[in-house]
């Protein structure tokens, strides 16, 4: 049984039901709240902490927090903005991101989340500049953990969607990575058609497919025409 | 034998369950010396799970290897305590004697040599494990004899001449560890405290009656979150449910803190006790004491307490002759992972996976081990159950302050005369303490441990309590000699290390603000650098999942806000708009070697325009 | 009139050419300043103090931090342009393939000898007394000396840059609209 509950986000009246999140909730109203690790389709982890909101003033991942009656919410205030902001130079910095010459770039949408949230100037934290083997065994598709997010969508997509499990986490602390099941990604069960390779699920260019880079003109791309959080469905 | 064999064996032993995988794998590497890929690879088969889960697991836990190492581990603690006390010394000397460096494994694999976070023996540093073997007050001398006896016999438990007192001297346990207990409280470390008499009155209550007396007592948990105990039971108790679980929270991985260490060689049965209680509080039939890898040297004790228990009626069917009330206990292993002190991660290594936090809501009150409701507490806290049942919620209130009740054990290691444990009531001042253990010329003292807070000398007068320093039990004491901004660096160390790296925060900002404390040591930062520091400290704990996050960034905030001189002695304003940080001598090193000649623009020898 | 320098560290040029896609409104740039030190006019000591100074690339090698620090001594105001200055650009892609423990020997080994797409007769390494060593590793602008603002893109954009430089030249900050920035 479900039932309606009325809570406030920024100030204005959201109804969302009982057993929904705040992220659910909110993009049922067409309200965006900034993310990385969650995605339509996918059960939410709450691992980014880009859609971070406050909840009474306690700050909380919205893609995980359950919503209830009479919540006050925070989502686009310059404290929060800030927090995001921070997280998403962090995981800029954490990886290589170079965008000149990323295949993703464009549909990315750690890079369309940098440009929405103002970051102009990429300089705050130092570039960590991990030196992981890119792992380009398999025939159709490519593998660089240096730039993966820690985001796990392809992780869950595999399990849940595919019901296989060709990816998962591996490592802890900063050397946490997502890791293949088996030898390289050549000795796992992976298909080209797999939905945990396809081009929406990694939000960045950490999943490749082989002879698909760059195939929209600059002006073109995803986030060209449509900067994220524009539309009502960014993945 | 060979590989599946073992494997085999192994996995069968716990019945091929993918949630036994964290006793699977030490099954495993106990025998192969390492948890290999074709090791992976078989237990993925028998298990039926994919092979990445198990690396995942078997990457997660740093006592689990995936690279064959010696047959003799040799584990030096590398917390703050022990480094001050000297292992870098000791580990000079193990490096040389056995002629390995730290994370070798020697040629004729026979040792490996590494360091570990704390091992809980911070009274008695430096200290080590060999294997399961405790090694403590270890001096460069004394590591020169044990490489020599393990060379000659490689057998750890050779190591150990002279047991330690009380039950450290009972064969399950023959350890050089010493209790160290300075101060016995009322509570848990009075002499003469009756067997099973708490569980004996909670048979006469009824369940809620019991979670009354608790709650009553006004008990807050003591592993440092300080949840009130009554609450927690009745929370998990209400929640609907086939099957609910006790677990016993005795994964001890605050730097600093022993106490449990203490209660476990000397309270065994109290714990036990107080989780049995505590099951018919909230009606389990099952319980977990998750036991830190550190302590496996108290393994076959324990077990043997609960063996006895067992046999006394007190564990098993019809406990006590009460119908109907079963409740039996089993021993889960950690492998080497401070967050799996973190009630959901913990749970989540119960259950063979990463010792990861879980998402919360729901708490384990409502779904916790493999989903059930779950009350995860403290050992201390069980100790106080048991203790509660038998004097009354009354005796237990009137000790300690109105918001704080009872006593707590502290842990107390560092520049004192008297480090040990010491079982106080509540509200005790700091500086109180510091007379009590006799400490030398104190000017910083760290009160819970590396997440807990800093207190220097102008407020030494504050209480130890919940309403005011807080702490699961750990007092590191430092004297004026000892440097404000290694302690602080070292502690950002021990959580980068320990981050299990699930969310963005707590994984990259720990490692972004070491870098900068780095800085401000060496004398490369700005002021600009310390609102950095405390600007990102901010966005971590506000956006961390879990209280590691959190809680990293504390000591940082609390060193500048207590030792603000420190911190500007070191500031450097660079001029020329130089970043100090920059080392042009070192980026240029690699190149000469590999050139064979100097620097055009550097080398004072052959350029004219020096800078 | 403002005193502007340029220099292009290991970058390509391509942010210098951007700035001539200011197109006809240099003619309104060279009416307010004058180009010090610059590739433009091909000028390789300063002349006099400069109001301000672009910089293009990062450092790979010793003649970069060099040049970078000279231009930090003589301009008021200094900007890096372009992903390179920023982050290290396509320069900084040797970081991430240094794998052994003789990183930077691996590096010029791969980039000499062991690339499929090398033609190298004389298998050497270059080595000449007047090449400038090379760096460990690839510095970004920021790591080696501090910087006023920095500017991203590959290449940032004529409209970016002619912002970027009639806002200081009239004496405000760089103060860009979000929109108009881009990382590539």
């Amino acid at each position: 049984m479900s039932k309606t509950v009325v809570f406030k986000i920024d100030g204005v009246e959201i109804r969302g039901t009982s057993g929904q999140t705040i992220m659910e909730a909110a993009d049922k109203a067409g309200i965006y709240i900034p993310r990385l690790c969650d995605v339509e389709g996918l059960d939410p982890q709450g691992s980014c902490r880009v859609c971070t909101v406050k909840v009474n003033g306690r700050t909380a991942a919205s893609c995980t927090q359950p919503i209830a009656d009479g919540i006050e919410v925070e989502n686009e205030t310059m404290e929060i903005r800030n927090f995001r902001r921070d997280l998403v130079r962090m995981l800029f910095h954490e990886g290589n991101h170079l965008c000149p010459c990323c295949e993703a770039s464009g549909r990315c949408e750690l890079q369309a989340l940098a440009y929405r949230l103002g970051i102009l100037q990429p300089d705050k934290y130092p570039y960590l500049q991990p030196v992981r083997p890119v792992d380009a065994s398999h025939p159709d598709i490519m593998l660089d953990t240096n730039r993966c997010i820690r985001c796990g969508r392809c992780i869950r997509a595999s399990r849940q969607l595919d019901h296989k499990n060709v990816f998962g986490y591996i490592g802890r602390g900063i050397n946490k990575q997502v890791g293949v099941d088996g030898k390289d990604l050549a000795h796992t069960d992976v298909h080209i058609d797999d939905k945990a390779v396809a081009l929406g699920t990694c939000p960045v260019g950490c999943i490749i497919q082989k002879r698909r880079g760059f195939f929209d003109a600059i002006g073109q791309r995803k986030f060209d025409l449509h900067p994220i959080g524009t539309k009502e469905k960014d993945s | 034998m060979n590989i599946t064999t073992v494997v085999k064996q192994a996995c069968s032993k716990f019945g091929n369950d993918r949630g036994r995988l964290i006793d699977i794998l030490w099954e495993v590497q106990n025998n192969l010396g390492c948890i290999d890929e074709q090791a992976m690879n078989a237990i993925a088969a028998e298990v039926k799970v994919h092979r990445v889960e198990i690396e995942g697991v078997v990457s997660f836990y740093s006592f689990f290897s995936e690279k064959r190492k010696g047959k003799i581990i040799i584990r030096l603690c590398d917390d703050v305590i022990d480094i001050n006390a000297g292992i870098e010394q000791v580990a000079t000397v193990f490096s040389e004697e056995l002629g390995i460096g730290i994370g070798q494994t020697s040629a004729d694999g026979n040792f490996s040599l590494e360091y570990t976070a704390c091992i809980g023996m911070s009274d008695q540093a430096p200290a080590a494990l060999v294997n399961n073997v405790v090694i403590t007050n270890i001096t460069p001398a004394s590591a020169k004899e044990i490489t020599r006896t393990l060379k000659d016999t490689l057998d750890p438990s050779k190591l150990v001449t002279k047991v330690g007192d009380g039950n450290n001297a009972h064969t399950l346990v023959s350890a050089m560890v010493r209790n160290n207990i300075r101060k016995q409280g009322e509570v848990l470390l009075a002499d003469g405290i009756p067997a099973d008499a708490g569980l004996g009155n909670a048979l006469k209550k009824t369940s809620p009656e019991v979670i009354q007396e608790i709650a009553d007592s006004g008990l807050r948990g003591r592993g440092g979150a300080g949840f009130p105990t009554g609450e927690k039971f009745k929370l998990a108790q209400r929640t609907e449910a086939d099957q609910r679980y006790v677990i016993c929270n005795a994964d001890e991985g605050e730097p600093g803190t022993f106490k449990d260490r203490v209660l476990l060689t000397e309270r065994p049965s109290l714990i036990f006790e107080g989780m049995t209680i505590a099951a018919y509080a909230i009606g389990s039939t099952s319980g977990i004491m998750y036991l830190r890898a550190e302590y496996a040297y108290l393994r076959p004790f324990l077990e043997s307490v609960l063996e006895n228990r067992r046999q006394a009626g007190l564990l098993g069917k019809d406990i006590c002759g009460k119908k109907g009330f079963c409740f039996d206990i089993r021993i889960q292993m950690g492998a080497g992972a401070y967050i799996c002190g973190e009630e959901s991660a913990l749970i989540s290594s119960c259950e063979g996976l990463r010792g990861e936090p879980k998402n919360r809501p729901p708490f384990p009150v409502e779904r916790g081990y493999l989903s059930k409701p779950t009350i995860v507490n403290n050992v201390e806290t069980f100790c106080c159950v048991a203790r509660i049942l038998d004097r009354g919620s009354n005796w237990f209130a009137g000790i300690g302050t109105k918001a704080s009740r009872g006593t707590k054990l502290l842990s107390v290691c560092g520049d004192c005369a008297r480090p040990g444990v010491y079982e106080v009531p509540y509200g005790l001042e700091v500086a109180e303490l510091l007379d009590m253990v006799g400490a030398e010329d104190p000017a910083i003292v760290q009160v819970g441990g590396a997440s807990g807070e800093m207190v220097g000398r102008s407020s030494f007068g504050r209480k130890i309590c919940f309403s005011d320093v807080a702490t699961g039990g750990a007092v590191m004491i430092f004297n004026s000699h000892r440097n404000v901004l290694a302690i602080v660096d070292h502690f950002l160390k021990f959580f980068a290390d320990e981050s299990c790296g699930y969310c963005t925060p707590c994984r990259v900002g720990i490692v972004f603000l070491r870098e900068r404390m780095q800085k401000v040591m060496h004398g490369f930062a700005e002021s600009a650098d310390l609102d950095y520091l405390r600007d990102l400290s901010k966005t971590i704990m506000m956006t961390s999942r879990c209280g590691l996050g959190s809680s990293a960034p504390k000591a940082i905030l609390n060193s500048m806000d207590q030792f603000p001189l420190v911190y500007s002695s070191h500031l450097r304003e660079a001029k020329d708009g130089v970043q100090a940080g920059f080392n042009i001598q070192k980026a240029l090193d690699e190149s000469r070697r590999i050139a064979k000649r100097t620097s055009m623009i550097y080398d004072p020898v052959y350029g004219e325009k020096n800078e | 009139m403002k005193r502007v320098a340029t220099v292009s560290l290991a970058g390509c040029f391509g942010c210098h050419m951007s700035l001539l896609d200011i197109d006809e409104r240099i003619l309104e740039l060279v009416k307010l300043v004058e180009f010090d030190r610059s590739p433009v006019n091909d000028l390789k000591k300063f002349k006099m103090r400069c109001d301000i100074g672009l910089v293009e690339g990062g450092c790979c090698n010793e003649e970069n931090v060099h040049t970078l620090r000279e231009f930090r001594k003589n301009c008021d105001v200094l900007v890096g342009v372009g992903q390179c200055a920023v982050m290290g650009g396509l320069p900084v892609m040797r970081n991430a393939i240094m794998h052994s423990s003789d990183p930077l020997r691996e590096c010029l080994e791969t980039a000499y000898f062991n690339s499929p797409y090398v033609y190298n007769p004389t298998n050497d390494i270059p080595n000449d007394p007047a090449l400038p060593l090379i760096l460990d590793k690839v510095y970004t602008c920021p790591e080696v000396v501090k910087m006023d603002y920095l500017i991203p893109g590959c290449p940032p954009s004529g409209d970016v840059l002619w912002q970027t430089l009639t806002a200081l030249l009239n004496g405000k900050p760089s103060d860009l609209p979000g929109e108009i920035i881009r990382f590539d």
